[in-house]
């Protein structure tokens, strides 16, 4: 018989001041097993701590239930104090005293008591059969994988290895940058955004600690915390880079030309192309949707004119597989598609309507206009240029609820560049609300109203072509006017949506996204960085819209987590994941399509029953790396084969028979 | 193809010319337009502005009609689409609504019928179909195609795209007419306001003449007799307040439509108007 000790915690007046916890204490005493029982004041204190290791001594307790509160708050912390007394920590049980009763529960005392009692004697009848457990051991590979170039997988890349530790940085473009290095410049510093990026860029390059993939893509992952298998497809650049001297020869010689992605369809590129000046790596790549040779089998006037004779069009696509420890997804973000949604905007009609980041490329100095403001129809000079904030952010009616959290800033900053390049601009900006949540933000946007810029509250109910100008339309809702402007270039400060693709990379990685696609934080305020699947790390804006300062915090944030984890020889696994009992398992795998974390592989063993010889047969075995203690599979297995170590079938039983019986 | 007809009480007064028009051109295409019998007025400006149960019940009785014919319905007139569809909507999400309308009525409400737009059932029977029925293409002629608000408003009870709708475009671009791309496809033509607030009413008509003709259309088409009236009849007076000289033939689509089809202009009501259409029509060799 075991010996339980029953500790209720008053939690001060949160517990005390609805239950009589001395009365409980008594109560719980009389309940089988129990041997000693008690209440204090805070359990979880110094003293109340003390209680429980100065108790197991003395009255030779060998399973603890404390009441008290949610065992998310606390039962770390009891299972230290029985670790203390010498006792396997998993022989305590919690019974959720405040959570789920005295706070729910302040204007039924009555009734909350004997709810309370029930709380206590299921407790009890699940500690009678708690069973010692001890953490598993597994190795850490060494070694840590970034999705995406971006300033966030830059950041974490470099953390990672200035602490010693090998990176593998993956980017499916041609270059890393993401879109950092699209940008003009900063808000509110307005610093030049190359300028801080590209150096990072380069770091990556040149760090012995970083291999960099660049046109490449992770296709599969598969494996468990510190011991990843992962599939990468390095595209065909047709280019060897290890010939190439990225003179530049074959892409002023190339007779295609295509819109170019970097500058946001404003300017053409050629089908062998970098994409643009400082990219990382500064070699060229064949675009193989358009090139000549490659589509038509004609021209290879790039491969007659390269010098290194670098050209190589039969390169393949080559697959390769590696191991790492740890992987930071820094997938990034795309810009809502709001040609297909704004019908008032026009749906993308008129060319003189572009988003914020086309005008980012049309003011930068390395952009297609050499970082003149120019009307993509007919390349004049704007006078006057209306921002729409909010074009996809904070919307219902398209979709999209949440703000965007960067097009405030980006756009006051347009509206300042406007202002200082053009002599005698108007400019017009329609917001719903103005957010400069940030360091220094507020201040900027003062100024930008200083400098001239009107900012209209309300939103625009219309745009659209008269001869060269684009009307539009809105509401001053302070005034509770329409208003009606007649611009020259219509600015959108288009939302932040994950990147194209990064559902996939969810699926493939095995981790959750929320409901606007972004990848799912463990926490959203104590973990941010991690996800719920151990050894996978967040940076950026893939886990919501962010500007520069939050993604590069998150990324240093992510490095240091996987840091945290691979500077381990060896990890400890949480104790209560699922045990097959193969004995009893049919090898249906009903619990292998239901886990979420594909934490269950089919395995065949060699079976040996008396009298018969030996057979082989198909069984469900838990990867307890993988496993995250869901208990899904135990509700799946039909034969009652699979167990949840801490929550057995036999325990949970019993709780019921507590409470029912 | 036999489809129950509404054809509203504007189509019986001041929109004759629609109706001759959406007839005739229907029967040229092999689509028999079957009136509902007995239909009531479907309760556009008047009713839904004051009453709101009877701005459901009017409607709905149109569609019990139609409903006991066992046709769906097609309805020229941009308001009573618009009303129609309203109180189909309010009758699917509201049950109790449902069962005060069929006390009413006494008669069940089944919402079973469908309710299109002429324009949606002109166009449905294919472009293709409709260009090889063109006889006298209307080449030269530039037109600017005008929906008004009801018809396409709001999002999802409309026929078409809200913000930019394009129907009636391709189905005018098979007479080999030309349609100009503009800003006021959608705007409102100020509807009923002629009569409360004409100032306001005749700015708004005066801007979408303004922009069809900035466009370089030579005339209007549009899908409703309200913005019918008020670019036609009223254009005189929108001259008038603001000193322009705007001479802006206003078409309904089917009649347009019936001329290419080489049906007599006559019968289509293309004498009938307000701002003389001949000038525009000279283009075409009317």
């Amino acid at each position: 018989m075991p010996r339980i000790g029953v500790f209720v915690c008053w939690c001060g007046s949160n517990i005390g001041g609805v239950l009589d916890c001395p009365e409980l204490a008594r109560v719980a005493g009389s309940f089988p097993g129990v041997v000693f029982s008690t209440d204090y004041k805070y359990v979880c204190s110094d003293p109340g701590q003390n209680l429980i290791v100065e108790s197991i001594r003395k009255h030779g307790l060998d399973r603890v239930v404390v009441a008290s509160c949610s065992p998310r708050l606390h039962e770390e912390t009891f299972r230290q104090a029985l670790r203390r007394a010498g006792l396997n920590p998993y022989f305590l049980e919690m019974a959720n005293l405040r959570e789920h009763c005295s706070w729910v529960h302040p204007d039924a005392q009555e009734a909350a008591q004997r709810k309370a009692i029930d709380l206590v004697r299921r407790a009890v009848a699940k500690a009678a059969l708690l069973e010692p457990l001890s953490p598993g051991r597994i190795p850490v590979i060494k070694r840590c994988l970034v999705i995406g170039g971006g300033i966030a997988g830059i950041q974490a890349a470099l953390d990672v290895a200035d602490a010693g530790l090998e990176v593998l940085l993956v980017e499916r473009e041609p270059t890393i940058g993401g879109n950092m290095v699209k940008l003009d410049k900063t808000f509110p510093t307005l610093d030049c955004s190359a300028c801080i990026s590209t150096p990072k860029m380069v770091a990556v390059a040149q760090h012995p600690g970083i291999k960099l993939y660049t046109y490449a893509e992770v296709e599969e992952v598969s494996g468990y915390i510190g011991n990843f298998k992962v599939r990468i497809r390095q595209k065909a650049r047709y280019v060897d880079h290890s010939k190439c001297t990225g003179c530049g020869t074959c892409w002023t010689k190339c007779p295609t030309s295509v819109p170019d992605e970097f500058n946001m369809g404003l300017g053409e590129r050629a089908a062998i192309y970098i994409p643009f000046p400082q990219a990382v790596p500064n070699k060229p790549v064949i675009d193989a949707a358009h090139c000549r040779q490659l589509i038509k089998g004609k021209c290879g006037i790039c491969a007659k004119h390269c010098p290194a004779e670098a050209i190589d069009y039969k390169q393949r696509d080559e697959v390769f597989e590696v191991e790492v420890g740890a992987i930071v997804v820094a997938t990034g973000f795309g810009l809502f598609q709001w040609e297909k949604v704004y019908g008032e905007y026009g749906y993308g009609r008129y060319p003189d309507v572009i988003t914020g980041l086309a005008f980012e490329r049309l003011v930068n100095a390395a952009g297609p206009t050499g970082g003149k403001i120019q009307r993509p129809s007919d390349g004049k000079e704007p006078k006057t240029v209306v921002f729409i904030q909010c074009v996809g952010s904070r919307d219902e009616a398209k979709g999209k609820e949440y703000c965007s959290r960067v097009c405030c800033m980006y756009t006051a900053k347009h509206a300042h560049q406007v202002l200082e390049k053009i002599p005698g601009a108007q400019v017009y900006v329609f917001y719903i609300d103005v957010r400069t949540f940030g360091k220094g933000y507020e201040e900027f946007y003062r100024r930008v109203q200083d400098e001239g810029a009107v900012y209209i509250r309300g939103r625009v109910s219309k745009v659209y072509q008269d001869g060269t100008k684009l009307i539009v339309r809105g509401a001053d809702t302070l005034l509770g006017e329409p208003v009606e402007i007649a611009a020259d270039m219509v600015v959108l400060a288009t939302g932040v949506v994950p990147s194209a693709g990064a559902q996939d990379v969810a699926r493939m990685i095995g981790v959750s996204v929320d409901k606007d696609g972004f990848f799912q934080e463990a926490h959203p305020k104590l973990r941010p960085v991690e996800t719920h699947t151990g050894g996978i790390f967040l940076a950026g804006a893939c886990q919501g819209p962010k500007d520069i300062p939050d993604t590069v915090s998150q990324a240093s944030g992510a490095g240091g987590k996987v840091c945290a984890l691979l500077l381990k020889d060896e990890l400890e696994t949480s104790p209560m994941v699922a045990r097959v009992n193969e004995a009893l398992c049919t090898g249906c795998l009903a619990c292998r399509e239901v886990c979420p974390y594909r934490a269950i592989q089919a395995v065949t063993i060699t079976e040996r029953l008396p009298g018969q010889p030996p057979r082989e047969r198909v069984v469900a075995r838990v990867t307890e790396g993988l496993c995250q203690g869901c208990g899904s599979c135990t509700v799946a297995c039909r034969a009652g084969a699979v167990d949840l170590k801490g929550f057995t079938n036999e325990q949970l039983l019993a709780e019921v028979d507590a409470l029912c019986l | 193809m036999r489809i129950g007809y509404y054809p509203g009480c504007s189509l019986q007064s001041s929109a004759r010319e629609y109706d001759l028009a959406a007839r005739l051109v229907a029967r040229h295409l092999g689509v028999q337009l079957v009136d509902i019998p007995d239909w009531n007025c479907c309760g556009a400006s008047a009713a839904h502005s004051t009453d709101p149960f009877l701005a459901v019940a009017l409607p709905a009785r149109n569609l019990v009609l139609a409903s006991e014919m066992g046709l769906d319905i097609t309805v020229p007139c941009a308001a009573c689409y618009h009303r129609l569809r309203m109180a189909q909507r309010e009758l699917a999400h509201d049950r109790d609504l449902g069962r005060k309308v069929a006390e009413v009525l006494g008669r069940p409400y089944r919402g079973t019928v469908r309710i299109y737009s002429l324009l949606e059932t002109i166009t449905g029977i294919g472009l293709e179909q409709l260009a090889a029925q063109i006889v006298r293409p209307l080449k030269g002629l530039r037109v600017a195609c005008y929906y008004g608000c009801l018809l396409v408003r709001p999002p999802g009870i409309g026929c078409d795209d809200p913000e930019n709708p394009e129907s009636m475009d391709r189905l005018i671009e098979t007479t080999k007419a030309e349609t100009v791309s503009w800003g006021y496809k959608n705007e409102c033509c100020g509807g009923a306001l002629v009569f409360g607030a004409r100032e306001a009413a005749f700015r708004l008509a005066r801007d979408i003449l303004r922009n069809a003709t900035g466009a370089g259309a030579h005339a209007i088409v549009c899908a409703c007799p309200l913005c019918q009236s008020n670019l036609d009849l009223r254009q005189g007076q929108v001259n008038k307040m603001f000193g322009t000289n705007f001479a802006v033939p206003i078409f309904y689509f089917p009649q347009l439509l019936g001329l290419a089809m080489g049906l007599n202009p006559r019968d289509l009501g293309l004498t009938t108007h307000f701002v003389d259409p001949q000038r525009a029509l000279k283009v075409v060799g009317g």
